[in-house]
């Protein structure tokens, strides 16, 4: 069948099963544009920024699991992108940008809005392609597919010069086979290693899994599950694998890192052995290396071997599809009773596994933590999918918000990309329409890519939006009252009317300053027929405990708080915090 | 740390060498030298790159390696007999003086002379990199005008041919008795 390179870019999305694009038009990507008025059967959601076009792609790829697909025309169209790829690229999320180029005769002459999109993307691509002749399309958007999806799936660019698109190839999608002798996402771990690997999990004393997103990208929840319950070794997640094993398993202890609460963290150092399950040991997860769990094997069960041995020194190395790996070494894990140190980590828990913050007496002011604790309490029968930004909300959100389901946590671990949310959550409703989604964003985050308000307008799709306002770019002004002297250099930050913002977009825009208005407004969002935009004004100079700071011995935490007055809430006070020795 | 001799074997296409060039960069990893060229297949490249790390750095530079689409197949020559050889180009001061003691030093080291002018000439010389490095420290003090090296090509020796077919390679890593205070790696915020 004979068709333009513009129909065959369409016809390849169709086969690989693709409903919903996200993009932009412009010059270099009109042909393809032109040609996506004869597909009506794939939906493409118009955005306000490519940026956002990128993050949508993410955020519909972490909610289904499937590729996202995003379109941008060339030059500046393109160089929007980057920031969504790398943000896809860093927490592993498939997705295949298009982009337009211009003529392949113009390239390399400084033409109209021509980039080197291939070489500007280069680091921050799973890969990446130029196409130039229209019968090279189809095989390099299924290549796309494949790579973007396979293996340990990350974002992957092809750059398609307007001739390209604009002449005629035959197309067949058998003959378009993807042809890479040198790709393989297929590795499997060397006999003898899940010999060692069961040997050190028979023998451990103290063993604890670190349950990361590969086991949520590998479908992996019930396999982990059924392991540490059968051997009793306690659970404790990073961010991105929130939600891998439900929040109130006995045995899920919580997050580790920077702001993991202390009991996980001497968990870790305490421990005889690790057993990483689909994560890598990223420096806010281990603080310094130097006196990282030194009294622990580690069994490192990972996807990519380039990420083995990159930070931490592992004892056992076991490659490939982490359901695979966990099929095969499953049987051979023996029952053990290892009720002595499960009681050691609660006893490490002490009184803060029971506070309750919610039990605590209302001292008149309005913290995030209760915020986005109102928000679980209230929504959680229905598991909502959150999409969060970057900042301090984040943390509040990863300590107090309880996920019992996998991809029901969608945030920006990696490249920690603020103004990630609210696009990445309009991606996730468009994933999961079915699903109650909730953004919860910082004012900052918010403001630098709240024009896709518009874009929800337009779609006419429901999320709901929390703004976790405190007037302050408030991560950063944490870091400098603990660092810095409370010198806080350009983070009091200045915001416009959100209530009023909301209405000019056409949609509800609440305001909550006290701790007993949050129910109302959360259910008032919930049943309102609408996007609703609920502008939270929180305490301005609340900080995230505990916290390691950047280099640190993982155990070594500024703790929260004592409290000052005794009506105040215990985990976040507002007295004195003490600096780790 | 010592020298690491790998040898990948990468796809003709545009871009490639920019891709692996790109890769080290951004890791930071620091070659020595880096060749690239035709094999003896269509469409095959082939390139030979000389490092300064240890065992478990080269291991991460191969696993990189394999990361690129583009990258068929990665073989550490390291510890196998093989045949490595660099070749330089040295243009050498000389008058009619010195010119027969150059001339009988390029004949010690089995260096070709491949031009001669009445105040320099041109040496060829191959051989491992070592010998290179010892033609040029032994005619630094005639004046070397100018000098060329390509960096080192190297192959397995023996009968064998190399697949670009890997086995389980990408898996191959360095785990047990590896010296825990090596990562040493320096922390950022």
């Amino acid at each position: 069948m004979k068709l333009t390179g513009a129909e065959i870019v369409w016809e390849v999305l169709r086969r690989e099963g693709v409903k919903t694009v996200f993009g932009y038009p412009g010059g270099a990507i009109l042909p393809t544009y032109d040609a996506m008025t004869k597909y009506p059967d794939i939906h493409h959601v118009l955005v306000r920024h490519e940026q956002g076009g990128t993050h949508m792609a993410d955020g519909f790829a972490r909610a289904s699991g499937e590729v996202g697909v995003a379109i941008a025309t060339s030059g500046p169209g393109a160089t929007n992108m980057v920031t969504g790829i790398a943000t896809a690229m860093m927490d592993s999320s498939p997705m295949v940008c298009i982009t337009g180029q211009v003529g392949s005769k113009a390239i390399g002459t400084d033409a109209f809005q021509e980039t080197d999109v291939t070489g500007v993307t280069l680091p921050v691509t799973k890969h990446n392609y130029l196409v130039t002749r229209a019968d090279e399309i189809a095989r390099t958007l299924r290549e796309a597919f494949y790579i973007a999806r396979s293996g340990r799936p990350g974002p992957v660019l092809v750059d398609i010069t307007k001739d390209a698109q604009q002449t005629s190839a035959e197309y067949d999608w058998d003959a378009a086979t993807p042809r890479l002798p040198g790709y393989r996402p297929d590795l499997h771990a060397l006999p003898d290693e899940f010999e060692r690997a069961l040997d050190l999990i028979n023998s451990a004393k103290r063993p604890l899994i670190l349950a990361g997103q590969g086991i949520i990208k590998s479908n992996s929840s019930n396999l982990v599950l059924q392991i540490a319950e059968k051997a009793q070794i306690p659970v404790a997640m990073t961010l991105l694998g929130i939600g891998a094993i439900p929040a109130g398993h006995p045995l899920n202890l919580g997050m580790m890192g920077m702001h993991g609460e202390a009991w996980v963290n001497q968990a870790i150092q305490r421990a005889d052995l690790l057993l990483a399950f689909g994560m890598r040991f990223d420096d806010r997860v281990t603080g310094n290396l130097k006196t990282y769990a030194q009294n622990a094997k580690k069994i490192h069960c990972e996807i990519d071997p380039s990420e083995v041995n990159k930070n931490v020194r592992v004892d056992v190395a076991l490659i490939g599809d982490l359901n695979a790996t966990l099929e095969e070494i499953g049987p051979g894990i023996k029952a053990v009773d290892r009720s002595e140190w499960v009681g050691a980590i609660n006893e490490l828990k002490g009184d803060a596994a029971v506070r309750d913050i919610q039990a605590l007496p209302d001292s008149g002011n309005l913290y995030a933590a209760h915020v986005i604790n109102d928000i679980w309490r209230i929504t959680k029968d229905v598991d909502p999918i959150v999409v969060t930004d970057v900042g301090q909300h984040q943390m509040w959100e990863a300590q107090y918000f309880r996920h019992e389901r996998p991809r029901t946590l969608i945030t920006s671990g990696g490249l920690g990309t603020m103004g990630f949310a609210l696009p990445a959550a309009v991606g996730a409703k468009f994933a999961r329409p079915d699903r109650e989604v909730w953004v919860v964003a910082g004012d900052g985050g918010f403001q630098m890519t709240l024009a896709e308000l518009a874009t929800i307008v337009q779609e006419k799709i429901k999320v709901n939006v929390a703004i976790i306002n405190n007037s302050y770019l408030g991560m950063v002004r944490q870091w400098q009252e603990f660092f810095y002297d409370k010198r806080y250099a350009a983070t009091p930050m200045v915001s416009p009317d959100f209530v009023k913002l909301a209405e000019a977009y056409g949609l509800l825009g609440l305001r909550v300053t006290e701790r007993s208005q949050v129910a109302d407004a959360v259910k008032r969002a919930r049943a309102h027929d609408g996007t609703v935009v609920i502008d939270f004004r929180v305490q301005k100079e609340d900080a995230v405990f505990p916290m390691v700071p950047a280099g640190a011995d993982l155990d070594n935490m500024i703790r929260r708080p004592k409290p000052a007055a005794p009506a105040l809430p215990e985990s976040e006070g507002d007295g004195e915090w003490e600096m780790p020795k | 740390m010592a020298k690491h001799i790998l040898v990948a074997y990468v796809e003709d296409k545009p871009g490639v060498l920019n891709r692996v060039a790109s890769l080290f960069r951004r890791r930071a990893f620091n070659i020595d030298s880096l060749t690239v060229g035709r094999t003896e297949k269509e469409g095959v490249s082939r390139m030979t790159i000389v490092m300064d790390t240890d065992d478990v750095g080269a291991r991460r530079v191969e696993s990189n390696l394999y990361k690129l689409v583009n990258v068929l197949r990665v073989d550490d020559i390291t510890d196998v007999p093989s045949v490595v050889r660099d070749l330089a180009l040295i243009k050498v001061a000389v008058n009619s003086g010195n010119r027969t003691e150059v001339l009988q030093l390029a004949d010690v080291f089995r260096a070709r002379v491949v031009d001669v002018d009445d105040r320099a000439l041109i040496m060829e010389v191959t051989g491992a990199e070592d010998k290179i490095t010892k033609v040029c420290d032994v005619l630094r003090p005639f004046g070397i005008l100018s000098m060329v090296r390509t960096g080192v090509v190297a192959m397995r020796r023996g009968a064998d041919v190399t697949s670009e077919e890997p086995p389980l390679v990408p898996a191959r890593i360095v785990t047990s008795a590896v010296d825990q205070s090596a990562s040493d790696a320096v922390m950022s915020v």
